[in-house]
């Protein structure tokens, strides 16, 4: 019964999951992040992974832990839910780590977040579609230090933090009828299950990358609104500047 | 500008208020020309009637100034030029400072939007002949208002403190290294420092927001008397004030006010529309106006795999990356024919002569084995050349006509190309690298600089066609 359940979510990682195929020479390609920025439960979610999970290490240090008020909290709830270290709920969120202690634990000191989202973009796709790629990607390889390796970042310094919800990929080969002849690609394949179902984990990556893409732009949904009436009110303007105009003009000939 | 007698001020209208504000008026004129600057540069100054589309941007340009120096002053209020402070200070106006982002936005989107309207303003010039005589010093003017715009952009570029901020710099400075003689001393000089460093910023910070904005206000200033001094051009090229009324105002004028000013804030509305458009909904426009490396904070020791300028300064780039070692051959060769040709064509005996001597010493500084000075400095000079060839343009157009209306098919064949040109350099000036996109770099720089240098010999030998004698609807 037990082996039956790891089969089914193999299937379910072939099927649903990441088909990150790459062969040698070949850019990356990039899964499409579901964003989506009006989904408060899932921007909520996707904090507490972020202070769980990321925060430990890395810094977002031009956020502050109150603009989580933007995505639906209380600076009280936030204050219970979502802050550790018993900093105040206006400061930046910052961690503790000493940035030369972390360069010599992962040989880089760990990147900071707050624009992650913005920086990771690049003609593959946007940001996000990075993020959601690559914290699918980790895989197995003893042959780095830290045990894992990425597809979507070949030799990251960053080991799998999250392997206890994913579980444990590793590469496999894969046979592909080409154009005429059957082909060799290396896939990624679930190994070991994790406590979350490939779906599961895959949405909960989904809420991380929501949230980090509203960490890289608080203002942004914001924006898109003010944007809307900006640009009806100037069409109505458009409207009047023109009979203005015609007005003016009708006796130049 | 053309003095009016001054004349008391005369209202028509007889309500309460207007004996007051006619007092007011009065006052003040009889201390300060209010009114005759109203007349000769609204009221009374006569554009032509047949103005199309082309003539919205320089107006617009005026409009995006504008916007440049508000944003930019309540940028200045919460921006820290300090090489530790500046990246967080730039993150403090996105996120803490009330409209922060939308300021920010706004002076972004305005630096681009800068020289998409420039740009366009320079075709028009090139398509109705607006730089031709008498109106030599009005192109003047604008020119070195594009060259300030440069260099304010520039400027201001390496004050996010991004990565490409930092890196785009770099690459820009270290082209003074390959000077020689003086090349290193002088990048030194330039940045304040043996890398780019807070000392760089701070002098970046002081003729960004200082420096060269007064220059600039000063070219505009000086563009637009010059340009009221001996009138505007227009589609037809034809000269309004050659057909007068009784009264001296020409037939084929309108009062700037109100004709143009209704007009153009029609297109101060429409642009406003795509501007605001970018402005909230695409303020990155896909890396173009924000790229997204900027988005990390400059770090020296962290080189970016792909160095590209922001975009409007990507065909002069393409042009100083395609002057390469093996081109140089091309080049000289190229000069050499060119030097030939004026030998043949000229006239006078000094400039047969003096064309012959230039070219043999270009030719022997490009390919002269010991003499030469290598392609990098020859790739400054030509990407140098490239934006101040514009100046010469008003003496190397011949055309016995000014518009294209009336020009014959090669200036409009020379002007497509050029065109397609300019944009394609601009495109590969953004990529990385690759051998055939130098090589079409390299055809491309050829044919920019054809289009300035051949003008003489196609613009005359062009059939134009006969020009009206009235501007035409």
């Amino acid at each position: 019964m037990v082996k039956n359940m790891n089969l089914k979510k193999l299937i379910a990682v072939i099927l649903f999951a990441p088909s990150l195929v790459f062969a040698a020479g070949d850019h990356i390609k990039l899964d499409k992040a579901p964003i989506d920025l009006k989904d408060e439960a899932s921007l909520q979610r996707g904090a507490r992974h972020f202070v769980n999970y990321c925060l430990n290490c890395h810094n977002a240090s031009f956020m502050r832990f109150n603009r989580l008020r933007d995505i639906g909290l209380t600076d009280q709830q936030i204050i219970d839910n979502l802050v550790f270290t018993g900093v105040k709920v206006g400061d930046l969120m910052k961690v503790a780590m000493d940035p030369k202690d972390s360069k010599a634990w992962f040989g880089a000191a760990p990147p900071e977040l707050s624009l992650i989202a913005r920086s990771r973009a690049s003609e593959a796709g946007s940001g996000a579609d990075w993020l959601y790629s690559y914290l699918r990607s980790f895989y197995r390889d003893a042959e780095r230090p830290t045990g894992w390796n990425n597809t979507v970042f070949p030799n990251v310094g960053m080991p799998h933090v999250l392997w206890e919800l994913q579980g444990e990929q590793v590469m496999a080969e894969r046979k592909v009828q080409g154009p005429g002849f059957e082909k060799t690609e290396q896939v990624l394949k679930l190994d070991k299950p994790g406590k979350m179902s490939p779906v599961e984990y895959d949405q909960m990556v989904a809420d991380l990358v929501n949230y980090l893409v509203f960490m890289a732009e608080p203002a942004r949904s914001s924006r898109t609104t003010i944007g809307i009436f900006v640009l009806f009110a100037l069409s109505l303007l458009f409207i009047l500047a023109y009979a203005l105009k015609k007005e003016y003009w009708k006796d130049v000939h | 500008m053309a003095s009016a007698p001054k004349e008391p001020v005369q209202f028509s209208g007889a309500g309460p208020l207007n004996a007051p504000i006619s007092g007011v008026l009065t006052w003040v004129d009889q201390r300060f020309p209010l009114m005759s600057l109203w007349r000769d540069h609204l009221s009374q100054y006569y554009a032509p009637k047949n103005f199309n589309f082309w003539y919205f941007f320089g107006s617009l340009a005026m409009l995006v100034l504008v916007i440049q120096i508000v944003t930019g002053i309540f940028l200045v209020m919460h921006y820290k030029p300090s090489a530790a402070e500046a990246f967080a200070s730039v993150e403090y106006i996105m996120r803490d400072v009330p409209a922060g982002w939308f300021i920010r936005y706004m002076h972004s989107t305005g630096a681009s939007a800068f020289f998409i309207v420039i740009y366009l303003h320079m075709f028009r010039g090139l398509m109705y002949g607006s730089y031709r005589q008498p109106r030599e010093l009005i192109w003047i003017f604008g020119m070195l208002i594009y060259l300030c715009l440069m260099a304010e952009a520039f400027f201001g570029y390496l004050l996010p403190w991004g990565q490409m901020s930092f890196w785009g710099a770099q690459v820009i400075i270290n082209l003074f290294d390959a000077l020689p003689l003086i090349g290193p001393d002088l990048s030194t000089w330039i940045r304040g420092d043996f890398v780019i460093s807070d000392a760089t910023l701070n002098r970046f910070f002081a003729f960004h927001v200082i420096a060269i904005p007064l220059v600039l206000l000063g070219l505009v200033a000086a563009h637009i008397m010059a340009l009221h001094e001996v009138g505007s051009n227009n589609p037809d090229g034809v000269e309004i004030k050659q057909h007068k009324d009784a009264k001296g105002i020409p037939l084929d004028g309108i009062p700037f006010h109100p004709y143009y000013t209704v007009k153009d804030i029609v297109g101060v509305v429409v642009f406003l529309f795509l501007f605001f458009g970018v402005v909230f909904f695409m303020p990155e426009m896909g890396g173009y106006f924000l790229e997204f490396n900027n988005f990390i904070p400059a770090d020296a020791l962290k080189t970016p795999p792909h160095i590209a300028p922001v975009w409007y300064f990507t065909p002069y780039y393409s042009i100083l990356r395609a002057i390469t070692e093996d081109f140089m051959l091309v080049l000289a060769i190229g000069v050499a024919a060119y030097s030939l040709l004026i030998w043949l064509t000229a006239r006078n005996q000094l400039v047969k002569m003096a064309a012959l001597a230039i070219g043999f010493v270009v030719i022997v500084l490009m390919k002269g084995g010991p003499l030469a000075i290598e392609a990098k400095v020859w790739g400054v000079a030509m990407m140098g050349a490239a934006t101040l060839i514009f100046f010469l343009l008003p003496w190397l157009d011949r055309s016995p006509v000014k518009s294209i209306r009336y020009k014959g098919p090669r200036f409009k064949a020379a002007l497509t190309i050029f065109v397609i040109v300019f944009l394609v350099l601009g495109y590969y000036g953004t990529q990385t690298v690759t051998p055939a996109g130098t090589v079409i770099s390299q055809i491309g720089t050829l044919i920019y600089f054809s289009f300035f240098l051949l003008m003489p010999w196609y613009s005359a030998m062009d059939k134009t066609k006969p020009v009206p004698d009235r501007v035409t609807m």
